[in-house]
Parts: C-alpha cells; structure tokens; sequence
C-alpha cells in the first residue's frame, strides 16, 4: 500500500487539520500531509501530538511536508 | 526557531496582555466595556469615512490600524509574511457584510461580548451563547466538506496594499483632512465615537496586540470552533485568559459593573442578542477567523482576508443606512429581516460550497 498524501496546500485552519484527523480516523496508513504555511504545521503537529503520533517534517519545493508515524 | 507564542504559555499570555490593554483602553478613554471592539471600531471607520451617518460612531480607530500594522511587522520579521488570495473572494466580502450586520444587532464583535461580560453585562451572555450556536452550524458544514477553495501565492507587493490603506487612515486621522464643508472626515462630538484613549496609546497597544496576536494565532471564533470541532483547548485558554484578566482590571479599574439593564451601548432584547451574534458567529466560521484574526491576517498578507474587513466596512455603513444597527434603545424593525437575510446566504453557501480538494 502505497503512501496517502493529504494536501493541504493553500488551505488555512482549520481544514488541514480537518482532513488529516478523516484520514486518521479512515485508518490511512503511512500518511503524508503537504502544507505551505507555519499556522497549518503547527495546527497539524499539535494534532499530531495529542493523538500521540509522531511526525517527521522537511521542506519540498516550498511546501512543508509531513510525514506520520503511526 | 520554536514559535513560543504558539505554546500554551503563550497563547494564554497573549489572551491575558489582550484583557489588561482592552481594560486600560477604556480607563484611558475609550467607550465603556469597548476598549477593543473590532467590529464598533471599524463601525466607528466607516462612519468617520462617511459610508454611513449616524454621527454619534464616527471616528479614524488607531486601534485598527494598530492591529494589521502590528501584524504586518510580526509577520515579516518572522518571515511569515505570504501574499496570498483567490479562496471565495467575492463570497468573503458578502460574509464580511452580513457578520458585521449580526454584530451590530447585538452590538458588538466577539471581543467586545467578551469584554462586556467581563465588565459585568449580563446581556453579553445572551450574545456569546448565540456565537457559540452560530459557530456550532458553522462546524456541521466544516464536517461535511464545507470550504471556499484553495488561496494561491500573489506578488510580493500586493499584500502591501491593506497595510498601506492604514497609513492612510493614520494620515487621515493625525491631520483631521476635512474634503468638503460639512463632509468627510467626520469626528463625532458627541456619543462613543467622541470617547477615545490617545491617539499614540490606541495606536501602540493596537501595534502590540497585532504583533503577538499574530505570533500566537488568537482568535476569539477558532477558540470557540476548536472545542466543538476537535475537542481541542489551546486557543479557548487564551480567550479564558483575556476574560478573566479583563475581569480583574475592571475591578481594580473600577469599571465592573453587574447588571442587564442600563448597560453602557447595550440593549436587554435577549432574542436579538442571542440571534445577531449567531449569524456573525456563523460568518466567522465560514470565513475562517473572527474580525480581529480577519485584520491579523490581512496583516501578514492574507488578501481574502482583507476583502472579508472591506465587507464588514461596508456592512457598517449599510446596517447604518438602512437602519439595521440596534440602539440601546432596542433592536430595529428592520434589523430581524436583514439577521434572516443573513442567515439564508450563509446558509446557502455553507450547504453549496463544498467541492472536494
């Protein structure tokens, strides 16, 4: 199973945090978030870290790129 | 670099600096229980530019300027400052119009329902009960797909231009241009609108509270969706923060006055109270932010943001004109029919924009 991606490019809060819990709660495995601003990193991470998930993050082509551990 | 402002600490810091500022605004000679009202203050713009003419609420608010300014600076020296626009411009404006509407049937933003109750106005619990009914809504079209489409990256330069209209403002304000015997800029010289702290102390907290609003990302409406949405707290300890710091400046201020009747610029109609600030609660939701985040934004570069502030302009000049405001006297015959009015457009856009992304 390949790599879900979430992009939330160009989005503000709070839909990127809206579409990484549906992913979340769909049960996706190995799941990517892309967003382009610090407000939705920090939103996204601090979800991240309530559910108790780690994450790992770089920067792509101007994009901040999530990566989720389960 | 850690943000700090983004921690828990900060955010309930920032709230907290908030209630202390709004509290000493008022001591220093802004309208009671309105030390900060975004949407009174841009009320107040609106009439001083003349788009609407009740004379008692016109004035060049520094605090406004103070907040996209102070946003403007945090953001670039942050290296957050990111033009930005395109996400639902023309629907953004026409929220902007009817949230303003629902603020000044109730009148006042949610800022000011905060710092009503926190001066003892027992009318502003009919009103934030209503943001919180008006935000719930909103939540339900957020769960079901509702957005206003991506923004895309805009040219450097062109985020300038709502930080740039505040200079003029300011401009506008310190040499008091007069275009015209008997026209615009108008001050009024009596009513809220003649009661204001120093021009250099509205602008500086104004600049203060846009610069950590912005690092923390406050918002009176995200607190408030935040908790219904996804059980999470951060921003809604910050607006605690805020009501329980300007609770306690009130009282050593002695500005803490309890009760429902006679409240300073403030009515007892608890229905409209209660409905007013659910449609402007629905309009934030749908737009993104409260009035003071909508400024913060436009601030570091948010163009649709700054299109939501120009309709809230022009709402205040048409919930004057055509006299939907509310009084302290009451609501207005008219006011119920432009809340419903309201409420069908943002629900119609609530139901209808929802395309996948």
């Amino acid at each position: 199973m390949g790599t879900y991606r979430v992009d939330a490019r160009g989005l503000s809060c709070p839909q990127p945090v809206v579409m990484v819990d549906r992913a979340l709660k769909e049960g996706k495995e190995d799941l990517e978030v892309l967003v382009d601003n610090e407000v939705s990193r920090e939103n996204v991470l601090r979800l991240l870290s309530k559910k108790g998930l780690r994450a790992e993050i770089k920067e792509e082509e101007g994009a901040i790129v999530i990566r989720v551990f389960r | 670099m850690k943000n700090i402002f983004a921690s828990r600490m900060g955010i309930v810091s920032v709230g907290a600096m908030i209630g202390i500022l709004a509290a000493l605004l008022q001591h220093f000679g802004n309208p009671p229980n309105m030390g900060i009202c975004v949407a009174c203050m841009e009320r107040d713009i609106a009439g001083a530019l003349g788009l609407h003419r009740a004379a008692v609420v016109q004035y060049l608010r520094p605090e406004i300027m103070g907040f996209v300014l102070g946003a403007f600076i945090a953001a670039l020296l942050a290296k957050e400052y990111r033009p930005r626009g395109g996400s639902g411009t023309l629907i953004r404006f026409f929220l902007g119009i009817f949230a303003m509407i629902g603020a000044l049937i109730f009148l006042g933003c949610p800022w000011r329902a905060l710092l009503r109750l926190a001066g003892g106005d027992g009318n502003a619990i009919l009103g934030l009960l209503g943001l919180v009914a008006g935000i719930f809504i909103g939540v339900q079209f957020l769960k079901r797909g509702y957005n206003l489409g991506r923004s895309y990256p805009q040219h450097r330069a062109s985020g300038w231009v709502f930080p740039a209209l505040m200079v003029v403002l300011f401009l506008l304000l310190v040499f008091r241009v007069s275009f015209s015997p008997g026209g615009p800029i108008f001050f009024s010289e009596k009513g809220p609108g003649s009661q204001h702290a120093p021009l250099l102390v509205s602008l500086g907290a104004g600049i203060l509270i846009g610069a950590i609003a912005q690092r923390s990302r406050f918002c009176t409406m995200g607190a408030i969706r935040d908790v219904i949405l996804i059980r999470d707290f951060h921003l809604g300890s910050g607006v605690l923060a805020l009501v329980v710091a300007a609770f306690i400046m009130n009282i050593i201020l002695g500005q803490f006055k309890p009760g429902f009747a006679g409240q300073p610029i403030a009515h007892t109609d608890h229905l409209w109270n209660f409905l007013g600030m659910a449609l402007a609660g629905l309009a934030f939701v749908l737009a993104g932010g409260c009035p003071g985040r909508q400024l913060f934004l436009s601030g570091e570069g948010d163009m649709d943001a700054g299109i939501f502030v120009l309709g809230m302009i022009v709402g205040a000049g048409i919930a004057h004109n055509f006299n939907f405001a509310s009084s302290p006297a009451g609501v207005t015959p008219f006011g119920p029919i432009a809340v419903l009015v309201g409420f069908i457009f943002c629900l119609v856009v609530g139901l209808t924009q929802r395309d996948r992304i």
